[in-house]
């Protein structure tokens, strides 16, 4: 079977302003919306295109997250994934954790291509595609804002700060994507009815042997320095006279 | 004792300013000592320019047709080889650094830091989550090799007039064919380089086309500036990615940075607030922008910029 594999991570909804918590070990997430990182949605909407052009048979979801990330998946279920996989772990898991999960479930799935965000909008730390693609000693596609497939290879445009670099890589492999490659679909209706009925399955680390422990230690979270209010200028004049001052111009 | 090194980002026989910026950061670490590696086809040329900046020991030149673009998949292999006589290894937080460090740690089997704003002792170190809302401290195990990327916009260059030895060292490191460089299409504006300007223009949605955006670039050109957008330019299509400034674009700290017809979303406010001075122009008085603005002007910018530069001109 032709396999695409897709990474969901469950994170705080890119509309919600986060404030730091009053003990500074991290952020307030109680009560707060929680939605799929819209960069993995884009990963998903890549995969699912891929399959409608005949180019792969299933798409697998795969979350690493509390269990709570089952409502993630099943939105990505809805969106048209066939199958989902929660893998039982921390909320904020290590990069590199998630990262050997993936290779894991790699071995036992055998995807020609796992597509992921290029970051999650939490942590921002844009690793675990890198990550995987290194374990897996396989290419990595990073920024990936354009992917054709074709006979075993898929050429790539990724976005990076020069411009547009086009690479052509041997499958199977890593994308991550950028938020150009696509516009994610909307989740209709009968599709959420219909997702409760496809398969997901849960897992634990241990089932599939992954060590969580090794990482980082968080000292603190602090709220980031505010830039001071500075003055409104009433026309051009006046902004030139203060730059001019400043020694700007 | 600390040992680091840093890796070179170059790209037609020039160092790229990020690389001076990694030394700076790295030279935070009480008695460290700072080698840098500069992986090419022929890296001479760079190598020269590495040794230059204040503050490296000596200089790694790796040259072998196999580095001729840099490809993550390939230079990684050879980093992690002589990662083995170091305790850090640095490299940028620009596309070049994301797309290869993480791959570094992995096959060195340690995690990798992230965005390094600030650096608190050798294993500890600040950084932006959640679009820079919050900043988290962290601490690497003591024992672990540290990798990361350093977020660029929060350190100076270090500056030229060191002399370090240039070494060429050859990698024992099977490399992969997995992974081929076909092109990279950079527009080639003749303006300054938007991450490393001392000045820049920025534009957004509110400029309406990519026609209209004529007026940035030539209120640019007027301040010798750099041109940016907001990612709502940029989805709009007015101009290219690249140009792309915020949280997901590019990450910048100019001397004077004027935001022209931005209304300043999160995203790209994290992207800009390092700025020394900032001016914002909109037609809105609300617009958020004007919280983190040194000097705001309300009013329309179509009269506004062919103003600001006529009057910067005389």
């Amino acid at each position: 079977m032709r396999r695409v594999m897709v990474g969901v991570k469950r994170v705080v909804d890119f509309n919600v302003r986060v404030r730091v918590r009053p003990d500074n070990t991290g952020v307030i997430t109680d009560g707060v919306k929680m939605s799929i990182n819209p960069f993995d949605e884009i990963a998903l909407e890549e995969a699912l295109r891929i399959k409608e052009r005949g180019l792969a048979d299933e798409v697998l979801v795969v979350s690493i997250g509390p269990s709570d990330a089952q409502q993630q998946l099943r939105t990505a279920l809805a969106m048209g994934a066939d199958r989902a996989i929660l893998v039982q772990g921390d909320a904020s898991a290590a990069p590199l954790t998630v990262a050997r999960v993936f290779r894991k479930l790699i071995d036992r799935e055998s995807p020609f291509m796992v597509i992921l965000g290029k970051q999650a909008i939490d942590d921002d730390n844009g690793q675990t595609a890198q990550m995987l693609a290194a374990l897996w000693d396989r290419p990595q596609a990073v920024g990936t804002s354009k992917l054709e497939i074709t006979d075993g290879k898929a050429t790539v445009t990724r976005e990076v700060d020069a411009g547009l670099e086009s690479d052509e890589i041997d499958l199977p492999a890593v994308v991550s994507v950028d938020l150009r490659l696509n516009e994610p679909r909307y989740v209709k209706l009968p599709d959420i009815m219909k997702a409760k009925k496809k398969p997901l399955d849960m897992l634990s680390l241990a089932d599939i042997g992954v060590d969580a422990a090794g990482g980082f230690t968080t000292v603190r979270v602090d709220p980031p320095p505010q830039r001071q209010k500075g003055i409104m200028v009433k026309d051009v004049g006046e902004l030139v006279a203060a730059l001019k001052k400043r020694g700007l111009v | 004792m600390s040992a680091i090194l840093v890796i070179a980002e170059h790209a037609g026989g020039q160092l790229n300013p990020s690389t001076p910026k990694c030394v700076t950061c790295a030279a935070t670490i009480a008695g460290a000592s700072i080698d840098v590696v500069v992986f090419a086809a022929d890296g001479a040329a760079v190598a020269q320019q590495a040794a230059a900046v204040g503050g490296v020991r000596k200089v790694l030149l790796v040259d072998n047709a196999a580095n001729a673009e840099p490809i993550a998949a390939v230079l990684a292999p050879q980093t992690a080889k002589l990662a083995a006589n170091y305790t850090h290894v640095f490299g940028p937080s620009t596309t070049f650094g994301k797309d290869l460090m993480p791959r570094i740690a992995a096959l060195l089997g340690v995690g990798q830091v992230s965005d390094v704003m600030a650096v608190d002792g050798p294993h500890r170190f600040k950084r932006p989550i959640y679009a820079g809302n919050a900043i988290l401290t962290i601490d690497t195990p003591a024992d672990a090799k540290v990798v990361a990327t350093v977020r660029v916009a929060s350190f100076e260059a270090a500056p030229t007039g060191g002399s370090a030895a240039i070494d060429k060292v050859s990698v024992d490191a099977p490399l992969p064919t997995h992974t081929r460089f076909v092109n990279r299409s950079a527009a080639a504006t003749g303006r300054p380089d938007l991450q490393s300007a001392t000045r820049v223009v920025s534009g957004g949605r509110a400029l309406g086309s990519s026609e209209n955006f004529k007026i940035i670039y030539s209120l640019a050109d007027r301040l010798g500036a750099a041109v940016g957008a907001s990612r709502a330019a940029v989805d709009a299509g007015y101009v290219p990615n690249d140009m792309q400034v915020g949280q997901t674009g590019k990450i910048i700290a100019p001397e004077l940075y004027v935001a022209i017809g931005i209304s300043g979303a999160i995203q790209h406010m994290t992207g800009i607030k390092d700025a020394r001075t900032i001016v914002a122009i909109n037609k809105d008085s609300e617009a958020p922008i004007f919280e983190i603005a040194d000097f705001g002007l309300v009013g329309d910018l179509f009269a506004i910029v062919p103003e600001l530069e006529k009057q910067l001109g005389s």
